[in-house]
């Protein structure tokens, strides 16, 4: 078997299959392993740092489930055959705003803040507020299952940043050029705000 | 249960989802809100990516986006932090209420 998806591989070019790797004579089909084992490990692992974030009293503590949390949804985007976003996550979001985070926390980090009480004196109110989102989450994915089609889209696995890149500097430009000057704006905001004198 | 669906994780993303709402609603200390609302954007953005296998790389573009604006919103929102904690030394929710009648 390996060896007719060689030969497919090295006659019909790189797009022989959309699994395939490499070209010419080192051209294989890479069939994903393991698949439900990797969910829920990486699903378990996001829902726990969830859990720690919300619950810890130390604030470096829960950055560092936040963390987990971000890796852990990075190789969820992997298993959803999107590298790119995995790349964007690991470095913009567990790289850069999760170390932003830290220092502020170094910044704001009290002593007798982690001995207070950690919830609100309207916790209760709170989590009923949240039980009944879960009610209509539980009812919308219940009730829609039927909506989701079983068969994905094939998609060349190799080729994914280059079908994001033509998409964000084509239909989306005006999009990503708003969203620099975004980024401008909270770059100057954040100067700002934080500086002793102005 | 065998094979993995969109649906599945689309329930992930909703436990993500509920757990960020429950921390931005019931704890004091800001920094955690904050990162309560970080934990509802992953959500939301697993929801796009999830979608973006059925329908196309549009949602992963999206979801690139969402990042963007999570990493401005959060610049703004600790530089907000700060100058309050510069004031009154504190990073506790209730007594920020200099805007209440």
């Amino acid at each position: 078997m390996p060896a007719v998806l060689y030969a497919a591989g090295f006659q019909a070019g790189r797009d022989a299959h959309p699994m395939t790797v490499g070209t010419g004579f080192a051209a294989r089909i890479m069939e994903p392993v393991a698949t439900t084992f990797f969910f829920y490990l990486l699903s378990g692992l996001a829902v726990l740092g969830g859990v720690l974030v919300i619950t810890r009293k130390n604030a470096v503590h829960s950055a560092l489930a936040l963390i987990l949390t971000l890796l852990a949804l990075a190789g969820l985007y992997l298993m959803l055959y999107a590298p790119f976003v995995a790349g964007v996550q690991i470095i913009l979001y567990a790289g850069g705003i999760m170390v932003l985070f830290l220092f502020v926390i170094m910044l704001v980090n009290l002593e007798h803040s982690e001995k207070e009480d950690q919830f609100n004196h309207q916790w209760v109110a709170g989590v009923l507020a949240a039980a009944a989102l879960s009610g209509l989450f539980l009812a919308t994915y219940v009730t829609g299952r039927a909506l989701f089609p079983q068969r994905v889209l094939q998609l060349p696995e190799q080729s994914n940043t280059q079908s994001v890149a033509v998409l964000l500097y084509g239909n989306y430009m005006f999009s990503f050029e708003i969203a620099s000057l975004l980024l401008l704006v909270a770059i100057i905001g954040a100067v700002v705000m934080a500086k002793k004198r102005i | 249960m065998t094979s993995i669906g969109t649906l599945h994780y689309l329930v992930v993303a909703a436990a993500l989802f509920i757990l960020g709402v429950i921390g931005v609603l019931t704890r004091r200390n800001v920094v955690i809100v904050l990162m309560s609302i970080e934990l509802i954007l992953n959500a939301v953005n697993l929801n796009l990516v999830a979608f973006s296998r059925l329908w196309g790389v549009h949602g992963q573009v999206f979801a690139i986006f969402v990042i963007t604006d999570a990493a401005a919103e959060a610049a703004v929102g600790l530089g907000i932090l700060i100058a309050f904690f510069r004031n009154k030394e504190t990073v506790n929710l209730d007594e920020m209420d200099l805007m209440k009648w």
